[in-house]
């Protein structure tokens, strides 16, 4: 039952579950950093006690959420090796020294600045504490755009060349590389993407503790700056989206008309299909619901506007389109639930009703991980919709693995499936216990520090006896 | 270019690598021996004197496996698949005993489950490291540029020999670790291990030293053919000596200096394994030349790695300095 094939299958089975459990931690924790980063900097200008209690209250959140994210950011750095060694000999002069500064900034932020940032409090001056804040605010910014460039690289490589022995090389200019076509839409959408998985999740949180007491302070005032987030920055991210969907239209054609399942081309206009079964065995998207016109009027902002279909390219360029198209509907759907649910905020912030609408607070409180669900679901619309290429266009998948035999890669898979169920599961615990305690006015500092220096900050968090 | 980029960067490799073992080599070992360490105040000791440093030691070797990848992506490609079982091994023993560590504290009522856990985690990484290491020594099979044997290729005698000889070395660095910084019946202990331990590391070190001049490749010309044997004759001289002063130090009950003599043992193993392998990455099949990623590459990430190292070292020893001293079962936690 082992094949060449499932070995590659296996493999991207391993890769997307690795990337996806790695990828939550980070999404959570380039939101909070900034939300730290804004809490403080309130608490400085108002000097209001409650803005501290946020800061201190999230801080130690944000300490576990960073932990678990470096710690499945070690597994990454070995994979591209371990499983995809081929695409690592053949880009790894492109795209190795990108990941490389991603990993010195990640360390050099945290070595210099997350210790003062978890434990400096009493030692440093406000001032410096509040610039440890921005730095490691800073560096989660600047770490994701070193990997955002790598994906975009892939997604639309330039600016290389082709040696010899067949390696891509850099060209004459490493800005080429890093400010490749798609880079700036996805690096966008991303980071808002980030923030708003944040506001969902201190918007749960907040909506939580209301729903147990009107009256809490912190709650009221986490809430609410959560809802002003999904309020205002849900529409932005939604035009990012559109920009974001148009630059791939130009770039990457068959990985749109995949997430809108056009399998015919459209002369006259394409439909927008709003939902149905693609089958790439028949060549169409069967049971489909659509509105005609819709389709051209949102990518091309012109109903008329003709459209190429999955027919016009050749069928070994074309990704699993069922993945790409459901994935895409469900990061869309929960965007747009984020949207309702920020209008609705809008409205109750207007009657002056925001603290008290309870079906308000319990629908924030569903869509607490909804957040997570959308960032996973872009990241497997535009990942899946790469394929059947691992550099787009010019090196296959199926050409980019290791020489290794399927049952080692099942075997691995298995390991990593549990011992990440079980490891990243009791954190994700731990996490939600944290979350459900309310936040004091006395929210002490974590506490003292265990070490310095480190990729797991997560234990001075929880020192004996620590009931947090 | 007036300097070979392709040496710095195996300079800078080939330090990151040491800077590893030197570092995450004693929390490793004491991770071996913790069974070994009464439940209660010395467990919670041996604990708190790595608890500052042990995961700033990991970084490094994310700095190894991305450095490897941007400077000498060949080598990168060929390495991980050839050890694959290994390297998987070994990412999940480090999460497993990196999360033991954190809920070790934060679940009490588990705490033995997590003992165990971090026991074992510390073990399975450090014996895939070993046999790694034996699996480079030993060759690996490469056509065209990659590799292109088995997945069980790494698996004989020699590596198993060096697998275990990892597993006794970080076990010596952290029970004379622990000398230099608990103190009480812990420190007896890691005192009576330590004597165990340097007599088994000798041993190791011993048999893979005779064994790898007479692996398939010529690695003997190298260090029996004159004149290198002036240079190299010297490497087994100088371990003598250190090994002799851990041996008295130990015997006088001295803080710091079996740890220092641990250390120089672990270097002059790794200058031996430099001159058995330079210039060569892949024993045979590919010179760090041949791996190189282009000027270019290198050049690019050079820029970031002259100021940041830098940075990195100074806070891990700024780090050092402030967790110096003896701890107590209670200390930091």
């Amino acid at each position: 039952m082992f094949g060449a094939l499932d070995a590659v299958v296996l493999a991207r089975a391993q890769f997307a579950f690795t990337v996806s459990f790695h990828f939550i931690f980070p999404a959570f924790s380039i939101g909070l950093a900034s939300y730290l980063f804004v809490l403080e900097a309130l608490w400085l200008k108002t000097d209001d006690p409650l803005y501290r209690t946020l800061y201190l209250y999230w801080l130690k959140i944000f300490a576990v959420a960073f932990g678990m994210g470096v710690v499945s950011g070690l597994v990454m750095s070995y994979q591209f090796g371990t499983n995809w060694s081929v695409f690592s000999a053949k880009a790894g002069p492109v795209i190795g020294p990108l990941m490389a500064y991603e990993v010195l900034t990640a360390f050099f932020l945290e070595a210099g600045f997350l210790g003062v940032m978890l434990f400096g409090l009493k030692k440093v001056g406000k001032g410096l504490h509040f610039f440890a804040t921005s730095m490691v605010a800073l560096g989660t910014l600047i770490s994701a755009t070193w990997i955002i460039a790598v994906n975009s690289w892939m997604q639309t490589p330039v600016g290389y060349e082709i040696n010899a022995a067949g390696q891509f090389v850099p060209g004459p200019s490493w800005w080429a590389i890093i400010f490749n076509p798609s880079f700036p839409y996805r690096l966008v959408h991303t980071v808002i993407a980030a923030y708003l998985t944040t506001a969902l999740v201190v918007g749960a949180v907040g909506a939580w503790h209301l729903l147990k007491d009107k009256a809490d302070p912190a709650a009221r005032r986490m809430f609410s700056m959560a809802m002003w987030m999904a309020t205002l920055v849900t529409p932005v991210q939604i035009l990012a989206g559109d920009a974001h969907g148009l630059n791939t239209l130009e770039h990457q054609p068959v990985k749109v008309l995949a997430m809108e399942g056009d399998y015919d081309p459209s002369p006259h206009g394409a439909p927008l299909v709003l939902f149905g079964l693609p089958s790439n065995a028949e060549g169409r998207v069967r049971y489909k619901v659509e509105v005609p016109k819709v389709g051209s009027l949102i990518l091309k902002h012109d109903p008329s506007a003709p459209l190429p279909g999955l027919k016009d390219f050749p069928r070994d360029r074309w990704p699993p389109v069922r993945i790409v198209f459901w994935s895409f509907r469900i990061m869309v759907g929960l965007g747009f639930a984020m949207l309702g649910l920020g209008l609705w905020a809008l409205l109750a912030r207007v009657c002056r009703k925001l603290y008290d609408w309870t079906w308000l607070h319990r629908l924030a409180v569903l869509l607490g991980p909804a957040g997570f669900v959308a960032v996973i679901a872009g990241w497997v619309t535009t990942e899946v919709g790469r394929q059947p290429f691992t550099i787009y266009g010019l090196l296959r998948t199926a050409e980019s693995h290791s020489p290794l035999g399927a049952p080692a890669v099942a075997a691995s898979l298995l390991a990593f499936v549990g011992v990440y169920v079980f490891a990243f599961g009791a954190g994700t615990y731990y996490l939600l216990r944290m979350m459900a305690k309310r936040p004091e006015a006395a929210e002490s500092e974590p506490k003292t520090p265990q070490r310095a220096a480190g990729i797991t900050p997560a234990a001075a968090i929880y020192g004996d006896g620590d009931p947090a | 270019m007036s300097f070979d980029l392709t040496f710095v960067w195996a300079a800078i490799l080939a330090f990151a690598v040491f800077a590893y073992v030197v570092m995450d080599g004693f929390d490793l070992g004491i991770g071996i021996l913790f069974s070994t360490f009464k439940v209660g105040g010395e467990r919670d000791a041996a604990m708190n004197a790595i608890a500052p440093v042990w995961d700033g030691n990991e970084t490094w070797l994310v700095m190894g496996g991305g450095g490897l990848m941007a400077a000498f992506p060949l080598a990168y490609a060929i390495i991980l698949p050839a050890t694959y079982p290994l390297m998987i091994a070994m990412l999940l023993g480090l999460v497993f005993r990196g999360v033991a560590f954190e809920y070790r504290w934060r679940d009490p009522r588990h705490r033995a489950f997590w003992d165990a856990a971090f026991g074992l985690g510390s073990f399975v990484a450090t014996l895939a490291q070993g046999i790694t290491l034996g699996a480079i020594l030993q060759g690996i099979k490469v056509k065209d540029g990659a590799y292109a044997g088995g997945w069980l290729d790494w698996l004989s005698p020699f590596t198993l020999l060096t697998g275990a000889a990892l597993v006794v070395g970080y076990a010596l660095l952290g029970a004379t670790w622990l000398i230099w910084r608990t103190e009480g019946p812990g420190r007896d202990h890691a005192r009576r291990l330590a004597w165990w331990f340097a007599l088994g590391t000798l041993a190791m070190l011993g048999a893979v030293s005779l064994a790898t001049p007479f692996l398939a490749f010529d690695y003997w010309r190298r260090w029996f053919a004159m004149p290198g044997l002036l240079f190299t004759g010297a490497v087994p001289v100088m371990t003598g000596i250190a090994a002799l002063t851990l041996f008295r130090s130990l015997a006088r009950g001295h803080d710091w200096l079996p740890f220092l003599m641990a250390l120089a043992i672990f270097l002059l193993g790794f200058a031996g394994l430099g001159i058995s392998l330079y210039p060569y990455i892949v024993p045979r099949a590919l010179t760090f030349w041949q791996a190189a990623a282009p000027e270019r590459s290198q050049a690019f990430m050079l820029v970031g790695a002259v100021v940041i190292i830098p940075a990195i070292l100074a806070y891990t020893g700024w780090a050092y300095w402030v967790f110096r001293g003896k701890v107590a079962s209670d200390g930091y936690h």
